[in-house]
């Protein structure tokens, strides 16, 4: 069974990420809330709004530029030219058709020029090979407390693979990793 | 030199119009005539008069709104090609311009050959002028507007004699006064006793007097001519590699930042034209997150629409202008002002070359208890980060166009299908009831009252429902982090 401690979190930096599953949107978030400037890298056509109200409970709005283009063409190219300058730790990247491996690599580097941290949002089974870890995201539900989250690493260059509950704290603005209450190795899925 | 149909002659410019014409302006409440036409005039119109008055005299008028603001630039355009007859010129009211050619009139051939030629090219652009020449200014200005010339150098008195005493840019009341008492020409005024006309009218209209006939002196104050960011390269052979361009540009820029430099501003918008030898141009424009003069800076934004600029045989010319300039005062560099703000903008700037600046957008809190209308987008070059955010109650981290579920009844339903997921409720809290902003029309708000459910299910998804009284049905709004 993987320890609370070993969530490898915050995400390595200079890296870029990919997160999926229906609470992908809650990880960036939380990754986001580590402070610092975020860039949300989004085609303008989706109707899936970011509602910054909601958004204030992880961190400050006024920390978020939003970019809004035309296609991923362009969102790749945003994203590129944002994690290669560095002014911006963390850049999210809402992602509509799988990378290839020549992308994926080039924002690799990118981040590596640049030392800032990148985070795709992708569909379920649109991973590419270059990210340096990939999370799957889901709610669960809790009788006690409505922001239970299990989060389940699938995908690790650098570490092993693992799931974790967490839970995020409103007051004190941190993650709580949590052990689920009884549930046994290797019955992680028994709670679906 | 007056134009007594600036405003109509600058509309009549670009859409010519045969026939009566004039300009209404909406002033007190009331729609009256601003300016008019020639024909218009043979029609017995007069200025001030209401347009209701003027349709009845003239029912074929064609007629459009004003727009005294454009009329000023105009005539700051006209004060600007003025300054081809000499240095020296000044607006005078709005509608008129005031030179004084002392000195430059020998260099047209003199001054009947000058008036001539000020009213020619006037002719040519289609505008009514009346132009006077004196010794003074008032007896300028007297002779533009009544009984059009030029006055003898040295002897004003024996042209203006004749003009009426309104020719010395007197008000109406004392005019009328002055000619109840039977002084009805500028030679009369001179005849009489100076001393009662003091007493009665005051020093005004003496000085007038004075000013019109030489005998107390008055100044011409030319505009200041604003500051022009614009600088040009001439190239001997032309070029079309891109590190020989981009060099080219880095001059022009150096020039530029030096200019603005001077003037203590930073531009905010650039146009960069390359004239190719075939006498094609080609434009690259760029636009900035904030006022910018450190070419250093610039310098990297230029490249990626250089790059895709085709020199064709070769660009030999080419000109950088500023066409957006903003003040920007010299700031104390300390070890607080970090360049975090400069990287960011800059950053910014360099997106919006590839996405368009009002693409890069930020959240601006707004207040409203609709979840559509709590916040703004604004283009984050244009905006400041905003001040607090506050949630009274959880809101949802993503918020969709509602999408309709099946269900009845104000609770939430027990199991329902929703993305084609079959989902159970397992908590619910609510409602929070939601009344449309009346103020506001909004079609999304026809159906009146929602009541809001923060609903957990059983399969972990969180959504936030509302239920609609007044028009039954249930729709599913933003999932909760």
């Amino acid at each position: 069974m993987t320890a609370p401690t070993d969530i490898p979190l915050p995400l390595r930096n200079a890296r870029v990420h990919e997160a999926c599953g229906p609470g992908a949107v809650s990880f960036a978030v939380v990754a986001a809330a580590r402070g610092g400037d975020v860039l949300w890298v989004r085609e303008a056509w989706q109707t899936e709004a970011i509602n910054p109200v909601g958004l204030s409970a992880f961190f400050d709005p006024s920390k978020l530029l939003l970019a809004q283009t035309k296609n991923q063409t362009e969102t790749l190219a945003v994203a590129e030219e944002t994690l290669k300058d560095g002014a911006v730790p963390l850049v999210i990247i809402e992602i509509s058709r799988p990378l290839n491996l020549r992308e994926g690599r080039r924002l690799q580097l990118a981040a590596q020029a640049g030392k800032s941290t990148g985070l795709c949002l992708i569909p379920e089974g649109m991973g590419s090979n270059a990210a340096e870890t990939r999370w799957h995201c889901t709610p669960v539900f809790d009788s006690g407390d409505s922001t239970l989250m299990r989060w389940k690493i699938i995908k690790n260059k650098s570490g092993t693979l693992g799931s974790w509950h967490v839970r995020w704290n409103a007051t004190s603005h941190r993650l709580d990793v949590v052990s689920p209450a009884g549930e046994r190795p290797g019955s992680a899925e028994a709670s679906d | 030199m007056w134009f007594p149909r600036l405003a109509s002659d600058r509309v009549l410019r670009r859409h010519p119009i045969d026939g009566p014409f004039a300009l209404t302006l909406r002033q007190a409440n009331t729609e009256g005539v601003h300016c008019f036409n020639m024909e218009a005039e043979r029609q017995g119109l007069y200025r001030g008069m209401s347009f209701t008055d003027a349709r009845a005299f003239c029912p074929n008028l064609q007629s459009r709104p004003a727009d005294p603001v454009g009329d000023a630039r105009f005539l700051h355009v006209l004060r600007r090609w003025a300054t081809r007859y000499c240095p020296w010129v000044g607006i005078e009211g709005d509608d008129g311009l005031v030179l004084d050619i002392t000195g430059s009139a020998h260099l047209f051939g003199g001054e009947p050959m000058m008036l001539t030629d000020m009213r020619q090219r006037l002719n040519r652009a289609g505008l009514t002028a009346r132009i006077g020449l004196g010794d003074t200014r008032g007896a300028a200005w007297a002779l533009a507007r009544f009984g059009e010339g030029r006055a003898e150098a040295g002897q004003p008195h024996d042209t203006l004699a004749g003009l009426p005493v309104a020719a010395l840019r007197l008000e109406g009341k004392t005019v009328i006064a002055l000619q109840r008492l039977g002084l009805r020409t500028i030679g009369d005024l001179e005849g009489a006793a100076r001393p009662p006309l003091a007493r009665r009218f005051g020093p005004d209209l003496l000085l007038r007097l004075d000013q019109a006939l030489s005998r107390q002196p008055e100044q011409i104050a030319p505009l200041k001519e604003r500051p022009h960011y614009g600088v040009r390269l001439s190239l001997p052979d032309p070029i079309g590699l891109f590190d020989d361009v981009m060099a080219a540009t880095s001059r022009l820029l150096d020039q530029l930042c030096a200019k603005l430099k001077a003037q203590e501003t930073g531009a905010r918008g650039l146009c960069l034209t390359l004239r190719r030898v075939d006498q094609e141009a080609q434009t690259v424009e760029l636009r900035l997150a904030s006022p910018l003069r450190d070419a250093a800076r610039i310098l990297p934004l230029f490249e990626r629409g250089v790059g895709e600029i085709d020199a064709g045989y070769g660009i030999d010319q080419m000109r950088l202008e500023a066409t957006q300039v903003e003040p920007l005062p010299v700031h104390q560099i300390s070890h607080m002002s970090s360049g975090r703000a400069d990287r960011l903008n800059d950053l910014i700037s360099r997106i919006g070359t590839r996405i368009g600046l009002e693409n890069v957008q930020r959240f601006l809190p707004a207040d409203s208890h609709i979840p559509e209308r709590g916040f703004i987008i604004a283009a984050a070059a244009y905006s400041e980060p905003g001040g607090p955010w506050v949630a009274l109650r959880p809101r949802p981290l993503r918020l969709f166009p509602p999408e309709p579920i099946v269900g009845a009844g104000p609770r939430p339903p027990e199991r329902f299908r929703w993305r084609r997921m079959c989902l159970t409720t397992a908590r619910a809290t609510g409602p929070e009831r939601i009344a449309p902003e009346w103020w506001l029309p909004d079609e999304n708000w026809r159906s009146g009252l929602r009541d809001y459910w923060h609903v957990e299910t059983r399969q972990g998804r969180r959504l936030w429902l509302f239920y609609t009284p007044q028009n039954p049905g249930w729709f599913v709004q933003g999932e909760f982090p």
